[in-house]
C-alpha cells in the first residue's frame, strides 16, 4: 500500500539558529499509529508544521496523499485531509462556543450551516461530548478542552491525524479516554508524546527524533 | 475573573427578553435621554432606568457602585462647569463666581449620564459578552468588530492566567514591588514578556485556524427568536422614551 504521508530528506532551521531538522525521512502507512519522541526542541512540532505546509523546508520533499506538495495551494488539501491537533488547546479553540468551534472546519470546507450543525452533533455524540455542545470554550476544563479540539479536527473527516502531545497535562482518566478514542479511530496517525506508558498503549511503531534525524529506538 | 466573562445571569424579567431588543432599546433610550434638557424629563429618565435595574434584578448596591465608577470620569467636568460657564452668579468659591446656568448644565449632564449608564447596565450589562457578540452580529454590526469583541472575550482569561503565572513566579522568587528601579525594570520585563507571548500565541492561533481551512469566515450560531414578550417590551421602552421626550417638549 502506498504511504499516506512520505517526507524525505527534510532540512529545516529557524533563522539565526542552528538547523533543527537535518535530513528527516518519514513515512506513514494506512492503519498505523506512529509515535514520535525526542527531546524538547528536537523539532517534532516543526516536522508537523512542515507536513501541513505551515513551514517550508529548506531542502527535501513532502509527498502527501500521493502528490508532491510545494505551493500554498497544494497544502490546502493536505490540511483538510491531515488534521493537526495543537499542543495547547487554547490556541485551537477560539470560537465562543463549543458548537461553533467544531463547526468552524466543516463551514470552511463549504458545508451549509445545517450540515455543519448535523456534523457537530454527530461528532460530539461519537466522542461522548454531547453535553458540552453549548458550553463557552474558555470555561471548559483542561481535559474537556483537549477532547473538544480532537472533535473539532475529526469534524473535518481527515484521513490522517497529527497529534502534538495529546495527553500533555491531562489526568489519568482523561488520558484513558484519549487512548480509548484514538485506538478506536480508523485514521492513521502520528502522535508526538513524551509519555512512555501512553505510547505503549497506542503505538504500532515508534520513532525518535534526535540531532535532526529520525531513528528507530533499539 | 472580571464580570465580562460571566455567563448570562438567572433569567430575570429582562433576561428573558431577546438580546437584540435589549440592545436596540438601550440605544433608543440613550438617544431619547441625551436629547432632553429639562430636569423633569431627565429625572423621569433616571427613574425609568432605576425601574429597569430592578426589573433586571441587578444587585442594587453593586450596580450603583459601578455607576459611581463612571461618575468619577465626569466629576471634574461637573465641578468645573459652574465656574467656567458665564451667567448669573449664584455663589463664590475663593473669589470665583459660580453661575446658575453652569450649575443647571452640570446637573443636567449628571442626570443624563447616570440614566444612560444605568439603563445600559440593566439592559445590556446583564447579558454575557458572548450573547452580546452574537446579538450585535445579528444586528448587522460590522463582522470585524464583533469578532474583535469575541476574540477579546475568548483570550482575556488566557492572558490573565498567563499574567498570574508570571506574577506568581516572580513572587516565589522573593519579588516585592517597591519604588525602585529594580521593580520598574521587572514590571517592564513582565509586560514585555506578556506582549511577546501574546504575539506568539496569536501566530499559533492563526496557524491552527489555517489548518482548519480558515478563509475569512467565522461561524456564529444563535437561536434568537422574537416573541410577543419581546415586542411588548420594545413597545414599553418606546413608550417610556416618548413620555420622556413629551415631558421635555411641554
Amino acid at each position: 500500500m502506498p504511504p499516506l504521508i512520505d517526507v524525505s530528506g527534510i532540512h529545516f532551521g529557524y533563522p539565526g539558529r542552528p538547523p533543527v531538522l537535518r535530513g528527516v525521512d518519514l513515512q506513514l502507512f494506512p492503519g498505523e499509529r506512529l509515535c514520535l519522541t525526542g527531546a524538547n526542541g528536537a523539532g517534532k512540532s516543526t516536522l508537523f508544521h512542515i507536513v501541513v505546509g505551515l513551514l517550508r523546508p529548506s531542502q527535501g520533499r513532502v509527498v502527501a496523499f500521493g502528490r508532491e506538495r510545494g505551493a500554498e495551494a497544494d497544502f490546502r488539501e493536505v490540511r483538510r485531509r491531515a488534521g493537526l491537533v495543537f499542543q495547547d488547546p487554547d490556541d485551537q479553540l477560539f470560537c465562543p462556543t463549543v458548537a461553533e468551534d467544531v463547526a468552524f472546519g466543516p463551514l470552511n470546507l463549504g458545508k451549509s450551516r445545517a450540515e455543519a450543525k448535523a456534523i457537530v452533533t454527530e461528532v460530539l455524540e461519537r466522542l461522548g461530548l454531547g453535553h458540552l455542545r453549548d458550553r463557552i470554550t474558555h470555561k471548559l476544563s483542561g481535559g474537556e478542552k483537549r477532547l473538544v479540539t480532537l472533535a473539532a479536527v475529526l469534524a473535518m473527516e481527515p484521513d490522517v491525524l497529527l497529534l502534538d502531545e495529546p495527553t500533555n497535562a491531562l489526568d489519568e482518566p482523561t488520558t484513558g479516554r484519549i487512548v480509548e478514542i484514538l485506538t478506536g479511530l480508523p485514521q492513521a496517525m502520528i502522535v508526538i508524546s513524551h509519555d512512555p506508558h501512553f505510547r505503549h498503549e497506542i503505538a504500532t511503531r515508534t520513532l525518535r527524533l534526535e540531532s535532526g534525524v529520525l531513528f528507530s529506538p533499539r | 475573573m472580571p464580570d465580562v466573562l460571566d455567563g448570562d445571569r438567572d433569567p430575570s424579567a429582562i433576561g428573558r427578553i431577546d438580546p437584540r431588543v435589549r440592545i436596540v432599546a438601550a440605544v433608543a433610550f440613550a438617544v431619547a435621554v441625551v436629547s432632553c434638557r429639562d430636569p423633569a424629563a431627565l429625572g423621569l429618565g433616571l427613574a425609568a432606568a432605576g425601574g429597569l435595574m430592578l426589573l433586571a434584578r441587578l444587585p442594587v448596591l453593586a450596580t450603583l457602585r459601578q455607576m459611581i465608577a463612571m461618575d468619577l470620569f465626569v466629576v471634574f467636568i461637573l465641578v468645573m462647569l459652574p465656574f467656567t460657564m458665564p451667567g448669573d452668579p449664584l455663589f463664590e468659591v475663593a473669589g470665583l463666581p459660580a453661575s446658575r446656568q453652569g450649575l443647571t448644565r452640570a446637573v443636567e449632564i449628571a442626570l443624563k449620564a447616570n440614566a444612560v449608564v444605568l439603563a445600559l447596565l440593566a439592559l445590556v450589562g446583564s447579558m454575557s459578552s458572548v450573547t452580546l457578540g452574537h446579538a450585535l452580529y445579528r444586528l448587522r454590526v460590522p463582522e470585524n468588530l464583533v469578532h474583535l469583541l469575541l476574540f477579546t472575550v475568548r483570550y482575556i482569561d488566557v492572558l490573565h492566567r498567563e499574567y498570574q503565572r508570571l506574577r506568581t513566579a516572580m513572587t516565589t522568587r522573593g519579588f516585592q514591588p517597591a519604588t525602585t528601579l529594580h521593580t520598574l525594570r521587572s514590571f517592564g520585563y513582565l509586560v514585555g514578556m506578556m506582549l511577546v507571548r501574546a504575539l506568539e500565541r496569536s501566530e499559533r492561533i492563526l496557524a491552527a485556524m489555517t489548518c482548519r481551512g480558515f478563509a475569512g469566515q467565522f461561524p456564529l450560531f444563535d437561536e434568537f427568536r422574537l416573541g410577543g414578550r419581546d415586542w411588548l417590551f420594545g413597545a414599553g421602552i418606546l413608550g417610556v422614551c416618548t413620555l420622556v421626550v413629551t415631558v421635555e417638549a411641554l
